[in-house]
Formats: C-alpha cells, structure tokens, sequence
C-alpha cells in the first residue's frame, strides 16, 4: 500500500509549524474572548470554546485528506472546480447576505463559504492546466486560459461583493510567473498598483510627466530590444489613460467605505470616530503593547474590547499588545518560515502538478497573512481577510487547514512519483 | 531567477511589516498617550480661575467649589434608578435622556451626567457614591459673585458646547469657559492652564501607579488675576439710578481711557447664571425680547447722538475757520436752511456760547451749513466733515477690549452718492447732521469717548476695562494717543460753552455748588414701524458731561431710552454720578431721591402695546415693581385697619 509509509514520508516541519500557529492562535482567541467569569475552555457558548471545537474537528479532515489517494486532487480537479463555480453562481439564488456581502451558505447552524472552497479549487485546476505536456505557457493562447482560470472565481466573487476575496485569486500572478508567463504580465500588474495610489497622492499631470520622461530615457540609452516609436507612443497613451482614469474611477466606481479605506490610508483627514475608528484603535493596541507586551491575559486594550471583530480580522492586535514586539515578530517568524518551507518542498517536487500547488498554497497563505498584518498598522487599505490559522471561524480554519494538508500530502506521495 | 521572486518578496514584506511593528511598539510613544488608550488613564487638575477687582482692589468674582456628576456609560453596572433619580432630584427622563447622550458621545469616555450641584447636594450623593459604580464626581470651580450688578461686564461661565471642542483641542467634555464680558476677551489668562497627569492601569481598570514615572505629567498653572478699571462704588451707583429705566451709562477717566463704569439697564444678578438654574435662568433672560437684559446697551445699542453733537459741529466749524467766537447767528424759533428747522432756544442774537449753553439749532445749523459749503466740491467737504468726526473715535469700532461693541454711523460722500444718485449733495439735504438728527449714530462708548477728547482738549485712549494683569503688562493699544484733527486752541471756547450749560443753560437746574461740570443735554427723536405704519414715540433723553472743568476726572454719557428730553432723565443721573465719583457724596439729595424712585415703565408699557398691536383697553396690567410695592402698601394697611 502506497499510504503505509505516510508517518515517514509527510514533512514534520511543516506540520510542527502549523501546530504552532493554530496553538497561538487558539491562545490568541481565548484572551480575546475571555467573559469577565471565567468558564471551562471547553463551553461552546463561549467564542474559544467553539475555535477549540474547530479544532479539534480539523483533526478527522486532516487524516482523511492524508489518507485519501494523492491522485484524486489532481484527476478531479475539473470536477471541484466547476463544482465551485456552480456554488458560487448558486450564491446569488440562496446565499447569505452579511454586512453588505452575499458570499455565505447556510445550513441550519452551519455556515460555509464557497470561495474559500474556490480557492482550493481553482489551485488544483491551475495547477492541473498548467502541468499538461501540450500547455506552453508562452504561447498567447494558454495565457488566456490559465488567466481565465484565475479571472473567472474573481468576476462571480467581486459581484458578492467581496474584494478580499478577489484579491487573494489575483495574487495567483505569482505563480504563473513562476511558470514562465511574460514578466511583462507581472511588471505591468505592479505597474498598475503602484500608479493607482500614486494618482491618488500625486497631480496625474506630474506622474505623466515623470513617465515621459522615464520613457524618453529609456528610448534613448535602450540597446537590446527594438526601438519602435509607435510602441512607445502606445504604452504611454495607455499609461496617461490609465492614470487619468483612476481618479475617474476613485470617485464613481469605488463604493464610499472602500474610498474612506483607501482615505485612512493616505492619512487624508478622517474622523477617528467612524471611518478611522478601527485603524486607530487597532494602532493603539499594537503601539501600547510596547517590547515585551503586557502579558498574556492583561492587554487593556483587549479586556476594554477597544477593537471590533478582535478575535477575527483583528486578532493579531491581541498578539501585538499582550506578547509586544517580541511576540510579534516571533509569530511573523513562524508564518514567513512557514511560507519558505512550502517553497522549498514545492521547488523539489517531482511533478509540475505539486510543485505549482504548492506555490499555490504558499502565495495564498502569504496573500492572507501579509494584507491581514499590513492593514492593521496602517500599510494597506482595510480589507477583510482572516489571518491563517489565527482568525477565528471553522469554514476559514478547515480551508486554510485542507488547502495545507492537500500539499502535505502530495509532498508525501513524491517518492511514489516516478 | 524566476524561483527567487516570491521567496525574496516574502522575506522583504516580513522585514516591513517587522520594522513598522517595531516603530509602533518601541519607537512611537504617541499611541500610548492617545485618550482613546485604555491603559492609560489622564487625570486633570483643573487650576483656579482667576478673581476680578475693581479699581480700588474691592473683590467682585471669586471662586466657589461645585461638584458635577460624570458618568462611563459602559462601567455602569445594575445601579438602583429610582433611588439615583431621588437622591439627585432627577427624573427618569432626563436619567434616560442623558445617559443615551453619554452614550452617542463614547461609551468609554466620561461625560457629564448632571453639572454644578452645590456643596450640600453633592455631600448627600458622595455619602452613597461608591453604589453607582460608572458614575464618579469631578470637582470644578464656579464663579462667586460678591457684588449684584456688573453682570454685563462680567460676563459667566458655562460649559463648552460640542463646536468649540471640536475646534480647540484644550478643551473637554464638562470644562468650563468664559462667555461674553471679560470672562470671554481674558478667558486664556483667567482660566490657566490646566494640568495632565498619565496613570497606569491594569485590566480591571484599577489604577497601578504613573505612566513612566510621570515624565509626560504636567503641573496646572494658575489662572490670572484681574483688575478691572471700574469703579464699584460708581458702577453700583450708576445701576441703581437706572432701576425701573432703560439705557446706558458709560464713564470713562479721559486721562487714562479707563472706563470707570459701564451700565446698562435693565440688568441682571450675575449669580442668576451659576449653578443648577444657569441654563434656565439663561434662556429666560435670552427669551426676554422686549427688555433685552443681555443687551448691553452701553457697548452695543446705538442712536442718534442729538444735541451732544453740536460739540463736534462747533468744534468742526472753529477748525475749518468758517466761523470764529463773534460770528454771529440769528434764530427766530429755527431758521430756514431750505427747509424749516425749529429751535426751542428762545433767543435771538447767537453766538457760539450762548448757542451751546441754550442749544440752538439754528446756530449749530449755520455753522454746519457753512462747514459743507467751505468747498466747491460738496463730496469733498462732506468727507472733510465726516474725517474730523472720526477723529473722535465715532463712525468705527474704538478696539475696546469687551467682546461686542457697535461701529455706529459716520456719512461719508458715499452714503449720499447712493441717496441722491451722484448728484451734488446740499447742506440743505443733510442739515440735521448738524444737530445729531441726520444719519450719524454712536453709541454711549462713543459719546463717553468724544467727551473724554474734549476734556483732553483733543486727545483720548481707546476705552479699556482691564487695568491690571497680575504679572503682565497691559496691551500697547491702550497706552498711546489718538489726537483728534482739530487744533487745541479751539477747545477752550466749547468747553467754556459746555460749563454754562450748568450756569445758564439747559442743565442750570442741576448745578452743584462747588463743582464746575461741563455738559450738554441731548435729545434725540425716534420712532418705530410696525405692521406698515410708523408711530413716533417719546424722544430718548441724553446728556454728556466731564468734571472738573479743569483738569477732569470724569468723562460721562447717559442714555436714556424713551426719557422724554435730556434734563428729566439723562442730566440729572449724570450731574449725580459726576458728583459721587468727585465729590464721593451728593448734596442734591432731592434729585438723588427723584431719580432713585422713577420710573418710565409706563412709557415702554405703551411701546409693548405698539409692537404687539394690544389695545390698551384689552392690556394686561404688569407687575412692575411699583405696582407690587403699592400692594404691599395695600395689604399692610388693611392688616392694621383689621
């Protein structure tokens, strides 16, 4: 039996480090739930009694998923894929609206959310596509459809709407780069974000300006690629559009809480009460914690439940305040060596199929953790995405969980691969 | 080279995201002194407000201790409503009301719940304090009036309003500032500065000790004390002369522009706006339209000047050169200047003292006549005119340091360009300048001021109330000499002019013996529209004075609304106080005691009746205060008949 070996094949590390994180994480919640009278840690009234529930129901999913056939993820792929395309298309018939998004299922005391099944999902097929003998990612045709693959789940997830969301598909870009797509896909990705906050800090006249001049330069001094005027001309005209255009679509297309997030950002003048208030408050409670923190169980800030949502989107300002800077950087530690550990596994696969899997999952994972983080002390616009393993929910714990082991497991089976 | 772009991407956001935690924790020490941080509790220490003397060093405003109620809507925890509301006199609504407030303003924030109570209120609901847990008393201090009157002067202190919170970062929820009067213009050096201090708390809110030792703490300075350049002994005078009337009193010393009193009437105790009542007591006082005891009408209400302008027009005419000490006028009960201006002087030969002493208005009409046809171009000589008139300070606001004050009226060449459409402007247009009839307006600051510049023989300092700031010196502006545009030499025959008004003029029924005053009565028409039909109604009475003629001490205008002419009401209050600021006692005792007990209630009745278009027949009889000592005086003698 292939699966006899799986206790001396699977990577301990990794699993040591996820086990790490979902400890601290469960830690993290408990003190950010703690009622005023203390109940047994296992009282599913409580917030940390349900995430110890949650946990503890990860346990069968990781054991079947350990123990399912390897080959099934990848022969089924289409099949989760178009599955999670019908559930997501099935939203706008008997989804759940909260706060605005309609991106949940409910089943009596269960709730599930197809994009996180999405994710899975769309990783498999990409990974799938992209693995075939016949796929070259050079060629303009497959581009499309590995961009396709990745854009679809994102046009159904941004009508939910739920930019998070969509946001964490497009971070597939780095994958696909990996693979070999034109660095001109991902330069011109960077490009185009880089140039939105600038237009929005910056007179567009000034951007336009720098940019001619760049280009001018460049045409100058360029020695290697051809010279043509008119495609200089062209990726200019687009560049001045572009620019122009996302002061249009600031003010029309943007939603107005997405504008006071993107406000907050740039430190244009907000009141501290509504639009800033979670920022502020998230700011203070991982400022006060100080070097070493004011303990495990004694944030003030925590116990003063200052900060809304702290035990979801929040609850890495629990870390800041009650384990400091060095709690802080500790678990930063513990996700980015997570992160390079995937890599490392993925670029030792045998197969194309697990390795971009397992790019996949890293650039999830690191997508998550990274906008989670950098929302709170004021790096990137306020945008609802759980911290891995920390945030509390089950549909969000048992995703990020499954979407590991999947790759746990196809790292196991590599010595079967031949 | 592809492998290394998300490795190196991870590694470097790890760095960034590390590097800005690390600024934020170790670095940054303003977010942990943020008022929204819970860890870290700001104490104030709310310094003592300033007191008020008068000139003389009387105390006037002092400081008494008042307790408010605040209260953290969130800490509350399952208090006893009922007993809350008794023990503080409250009702349920207001519990209800107030708590919601609280509540929308920060659950996690002090507010407070119920202001000012006094010592008594607040030793009852110390004794069970520690039973509402959520609510805690804050001491603060409230304004101690020693005196009755002043109130227009002083000003009050309340509780600052959501605006000025949002627009001045000193102040919070529940602080007290000053409003109108000085407490208003000096409230940065009356309040001081009130002190922070950071403690440390734990979770359970419970205090642990200083945040580091104290190191962003800071110490309360004290609140200035200030002296005011009034006379109390004058002011209190003043305020009682003007009991049952309405008008201004401003006193002015010309050798220093200090303001020695400032009354308006009628008025109110300024202890009215302390405490628990203040917020009532203020709305009934702002809602009283019809007597307006907020107005100041010393400061702020402006007329036209009548006779007491004939001053400047004499004065206008001696520096022009249009008319000398033996130019002579004839009256005929008035003159025609164009038009048929009346005169009550009752002579006929004039010349500049004998028309000031008997006021004559065709004298003053001639001399103004000639003022304005001195030059060909009318515009200019009307700006000529207009510019000698500011010289005294009227047309303009005089920079006195009260919060409100009237600019009044000066024409210029402009205001007629617009009523007669650039044609040439004739003195006959414009004759009743020359008696204070025509459009000039001043109000009784001005007046007093312009009086105090010819008891200077052309000079005055902008009128001040602050005398002294302890510790500070006094502001520039109120040091240094505005000279008016006519020459000194031409002060003495006026001022001549003005002491025979006591001695064979207007006011010779009010001479004191032994004291030369220079005055000049005035009295001033007026009427009001309503409802589309003007109604004239009695003429407000006037008088300008400054004493001793030589070497004054004393610059005065009373202003009198509705007081039929200047020597009923105006002369006769001025003489008075003149006379106890000179003298420090008054020897016309008859005229005190007139003056004391009068009353023009009845007039400003018939005004009431006129705005609110009440038939008389249909009106309800007010009790003034003389109606009720007529009742008083009823019932005890039917107690003695019985």
């Amino acid at each position: 039996m292939k699966n006899q070996n799986i206790g001396n094949s699977i990577d301990w590390l990794t699993i040591l480090l996820y086990t790490l994180l979902v400890i601290m994480g469960w830690m993290t919640i408990y003190s950010a739930s703690l009622p005023i009278e203390e109940t047994s840690i296992f009282d599913i009234s409580q917030i940390y009694g349900r995430q110890f529930l949650f946990i503890g129901l990860a346990i069968p999913l990781i054991l079947v998923v350990l123990f399912t056939d390897a080959k099934i993820f990848e022969r089924l792929s289409f099949v989760f894929y178009g599955l999670g395309i019908i559930l997501l298309l099935g939203l706008f018939v008997f989804g759940v609206t909260k706060k605005g998004q309609t991106n949940w299922y409910q089943f009596g005391g269960f709730g599930f959310q197809p994009s996180e099944f999405v994710k899975i999902a769309t990783a498999l097929l990409l990974a799938k596509y992209l693995s075939f003998s016949q796929v070259n990612i050079q060629k303009f045709k497959h581009q499309i459809v590995s961009l396709g693959i990745v854009i679809l789940p994102v046009f159904l997830i941004l009508l939910q709407p739920d930019a998070g969301s969509a946001m964490i598909f497009l971070s597939l870009i780095f994958v696909l780069n990996r693979e070999g797509l034109p660095s001109w896909y991902f330069i011109s990705g960077i490009l185009a974000i880089v140039l939105f906050f600038a237009s929005l800090l910056i007179q567009p006249i000034f951007i336009i300006s720098a940019v001619l001049i760049f280009m001018i330069i460049h045409y100058l001094f360029n020695k290697k690629i051809s010279r043509n005027p008119i495609i200089y001309s062209l990726i200019f005209g687009i560049i001045a559009s572009y620019t122009y255009s996302v002061s249009y679509v600031y003010d029309s297309v943007l939603e107005p809480h997405q504008k006071d997030r993107i406000n907050v950002l740039l430190g244009n003048d907000v009141d501290l009460k509504r639009e800033g208030y979670n920022l502020n408050q998230s700011m203070i409670a991982i400022g006060s914690g100080g070097l070493t923190g004011k303990g495990y169980l004694e944030g003030t800030q925590t116990k003063g439940g200052f900060v809304p949502e702290q035990h979801t989107d929040y609850i890495f300002t629990t870390v800041g305040e009650e384990w400091g800077f060095i709690g802080s950087f500790v678990v930063i530690l513990l996700f980015t060596l997570l992160f390079l550990r995937i890599l490392y596994l993925a670029e030792n696969q045998k197969t194309k199929f697990s390795r971009i899997y397992g790019y996949c999952v890293a650039t999830y994972l690191f997508t998550h953790f990274f906008v989670n983080i950098a929302m709170l002390i004021k790096l990137f616009p306020t945008i609802g995405v759980p911290l891995p393993f920390f945030s509390y929910g089950g549909s969000s714990l048992w995703s990020f969980t499954i979407l590991l082991f999947i790759f746990i497991k196809l790292d196991a089976n590599k010595v079967n691969e031949w | 080279m592809r492998k290394i772009i998300l490795p190196s991407v991870i590694i470097l956001s790890a760095i960034v995201l590390i590097a800005k935690i690390f600024y934020l924790q170790v670095i940054d020490e303003t977010l942990k002194l943020k008022a929204e941080n819970n860890a870290i509790k700001k104490v104030f220490d709310f310094p003592e407000r300033g007191y008020i003397y008068d000139r003389n060093g009387k105390l006037l405003v002092a400081n008494q201790p008042s307790y408010d109620i605040m209260v953290i809507p969130r800490e509350i925890k399952n208090i006893d409503t009922t007993e809350f509301c008794k023990l503080l006199n409250i009702t349920k609504d207001y519990f209800i009301n107030k708590l919601e407030k609280a509540n929308v303003y920060s659950p996690r924030l002090p507010s407070v719940f119920l202001a000012q109570l006094n010592k008594a209120e607040y030793a009852a609901f110390q004794e069970k304090e520690r039973k509402f847990e959520g609510f805690y008393t804050q001491k603060r201090a409230l304004r101690d009036y020693q005196v009755k009157d002043c109130a227009n002067i002083f000003g009050f202190i309340t509780q600052v309003n959501e605006a000025i919170i949002e627009k001045n970062p000193y102040y919070n929820p529940g602080d007290l500032i000053g409003k109108q009067g000085v407490e208003q213009q000096y409230e940065e050096i009356l309040r001081g500065v009130k002190g922070v201090k950071y403690l440390l708390r734990d979770k359970h809110n419970k205090i642990i000790g200083p945040y580091k030792d104290g190191a962003f703490d800071t110490i309360a300075q004290q609140g200035k004390d200030l002296t005011l350049t009034i006379d109390h002994e004058l002011q209190k005078y003043g305020t009682e002369l003007m009991v049952n009337k309405r008008g201004g009193i401003v006193a002015i010393e010309p050798k220093t522009g200090e303001i020695l009193a400032l009354v308006s009437a009628p008025t109110y105790d300024p202890s009215l706006l302390v405490g628990r009542q203040r917020s009532k007591n203020y709305t009934a006082l702002y809602n009283d339209s019809i007597s307006k005891p907020l107005y100041d009408r010393g400061l702020q209400a402006t007329y036209p000047p009548g006779s007491p302008f004939k001053i400047i027009t004499g004065l206008i005419g001696l520096q022009e050169e249009v008319i000398d000490l033996n130019s002579t006028f004839y009256c005929n009960g008035g003159a025609n200047f164009g038009r048929f201006m009346k005169c009550h002087c009752g002579l006929h030969t004039l010349q500049l003292n004998n028309g000031t002493y008997k006021s004559c208005n065709s004298y003053f009409g001639n001399a103004y006549k000639r003022t304005i046809e001195k030059y060909k171009d009318s515009y200019f000589s009307v700006d000529n005119w207009a510019n000698h008139v500011k010289s005294f300070g009227l047309g303009q606001f005089l920079g006195t340091d009260m919060p409100i004050g009237a600019k009044g009226l000066v024409p210029t060449s402009k205001t007629y360009e617009r009523m007669y459409n650039g044609a040439p402007i004739r003195s006959s247009y414009i004759i009743s300048n020359s008696i204070g009839q025509g459009e000039v307006l001043t109000s009784p600051l001005q007046l007093a001021n312009m009086m105090a510049a010819v008891a200077n023989r052309g000079y005055y300092y902008t009128p001040h109330i602050v005398k002294k700031i302890k510790g500070q010196a006094l502001d520039k502006k109120y040091t240094t000499k505005h000279y008016t545009t006519i020459a000194k030499e031409h002060f003495p025959a006026m001022i001549q002019g003005l002491a025979d008004v006591y001695n064979v003029g207007t006011a010779s029924t009010l001479k004191v013996e032994g004291l030369e005053i220079c005055g000049k009565t005035g009295t001033a028409e007026n009427k009001i529209r309503v409802a589309g039909k003007t109604y004239q109604l009695k003429d407000h009475s006037i008088f300008v004075a400054f004493a001793p003629k030589e070497n004054p001490t004393i610059a005065i205008a009373v202003f009198i609304e509705n007081g039929y002419w200047g020597s009923r009401w105006a002369g006769p209050i001025a003489t008075l106080l003149v006379e106890k600021y000179v003298n420090g006692k008054i020897s016309r005792k008859d005229l005190e005691t007139r003056m004391l007990n009068g009353s023009i209630e009845d007039e400003y009745e018939k005004i009431e009746n006129i705005i609110f278009q009440r038939t008389p027949e249909r009106k309800i009889k007010k009790d003034t205060i003389s109606n009720i000592k007529n009742k008083i005086g009823e019932a005890r003698k039917e107690e003695e008949n019985a």
